[in-house]
């Protein structure tokens, strides 16, 4: 029950609630005890609350509050964007999204492939009965 | 660098009405007054006057025939305009829409045009759902992203009073026919209605093909399942 996950310098969070709610965020400084100073390559720097953010697994390696050019680099060298898409917490989200944007035409694909999908596996299954039987 | 803010209200806002927020002095020195009267060396620009036009000499004003004892007011003729009903943005030819009302409810259904009574013109296309060539109102329908292409199809002989109802003519019934149930006078679908729907159907139709799934997504019906929610979804 020890935590792995600590507000650090360099943590990257996930914002879970509010305006950039979804965005992957870097902590660069602690302001005091409940909020911290987040930056993100495409973003203002702003504080925001801890409550607000999820913790995730990646650290990068940056001085307190750097410039958004050796955050940049930062994130480059540590790969965050990959590392995160590769997670299985980002996968998840890279799901949710895409099925929240399919639009009436795609959702109707979706079931058909489902419904395929589902017969192949009850005729590979019946084959698999029909030999364990014999 | 903290993005640039567009201005969103007045520069002078009403802290309670009728009572601004910047003095004069204050709104003098935000509307740039003193850098506009700078950029003209001390003055503020101004336009010449124009010329006072001169009184016709030639036809002096006459006395009017007629004193009105009353003041009337001088109506304006105002045009009337009668403009079909706006159209979605989301709507355009060859959407497909979801009907949300009627014997077709539910049913996914290819806009054809605009009447100039404002009602989508529609079709199924028939073989495809049964949904013949119809009219629908904006409000009840569903626009989905979905397009088909239509540039080989003509829908301009449909108008509105293609879908009037015929006047049946009413002959006056004697007391013995009184007595005699009426019979079903069945509407039969006249044929031309029959070659017009076929006419546009087949072009649709091969349109529909080309595209994989398309046909049996029209075919189906639409409805709500579980989970779904009708704000989230994208339709």
């Amino acid at each position: 029950m020890t935590f792995k996950r600590f507000v650090e310098i360099g943590r990257v969070a996930l914002v879970n609630y509010g305006k950039e709610y979804g965005r992957l965020v870097v902590i660069v400084d602690v302001v005091d005890q409940n909020r911290a100073l987040i930056d993100a390559p495409d973003m203002v720097r702003c504080q925001i609350n801890f409550k607000r953010l999820s913790l995730t697994d990646i650290k990068i390696d940056i001085p307190r509050i750097p410039k958004k050019k050796t955050l940049i680099a930062a994130m480059e060298e540590a790969d965050v964007k990959n590392k995160w898409e590769k997670s299985s917490w980002g996968r998840k989200l890279i799901v949710q999204q895409r099925r929240a944007s399919l639009n009436d035409f795609d959702r109707f694909k979706v079931m058909l492939a489902r419904i395929k999908r589902g017969g192949v596996i009850r005729q590979e299954l019946a084959r698999l009965k029909k030999e364990n039987a014999a | 660098m903290a993005p640039k803010k567009t201005r969103t209200g007045p520069r002078n806002p009403d802290l309670v009405p009728g009572i601004k927020k910047f003095s004069r002095s204050k709104m003098y020195h935000k509307r740039g007054l003193w850098a506009i009267k700078a950029k003209h060396g001390g003055k503020f620009p101004t336009h010449d006057a124009k010329p006072a036009p001169q009184p016709d000499v030639a036809a002096p004003e006459k006395a009017p025939k007629f004193y009105p004892a009353d003041d009337v007011k001088k109506t304006r003729a105002k045009p009337k305009k009668n403009n079909p009903t706006k159209l979605r943005a989301s709507i355009t030819p060859g959407t497909v829409l979801i009907l949300l009302a009627g014997r077709f409810m539910g049913k996914r259904v290819v806009f054809l045009n605009q009447l100039p009574s404002g009602l989508l013109l529609v079709t199924g296309p028939f073989k495809v759902n049964g949904v013949p060539i119809k009219r629908v109102n904006q409000a009840y329908v569903i626009a989905t992203s979905t397009k088909v292409d239509i540039s080989s199809v003509d829908v301009s002989k449909f108008d509105d009073k293609y879908f009037t109802k015929e006047k049946t003519k009413k002959a006056k019934k004697t007391e013995g026919e009184f007595f005699k149930s009426d019979e079903e006078k069945k509407s039969v679908l006249p044929q031309y209605k029959k070659d017009d729907q076929k006419a546009v159907d087949t072009a649709l139709l091969k349109a529909i093909e080309a595209v994989p799934d398309l046909k049996t997504y029209l075919s189906a019906r639409f409805s709500l399942r579980d989970g779904m929610k009708p704000h989230q979804l994208v339709f």
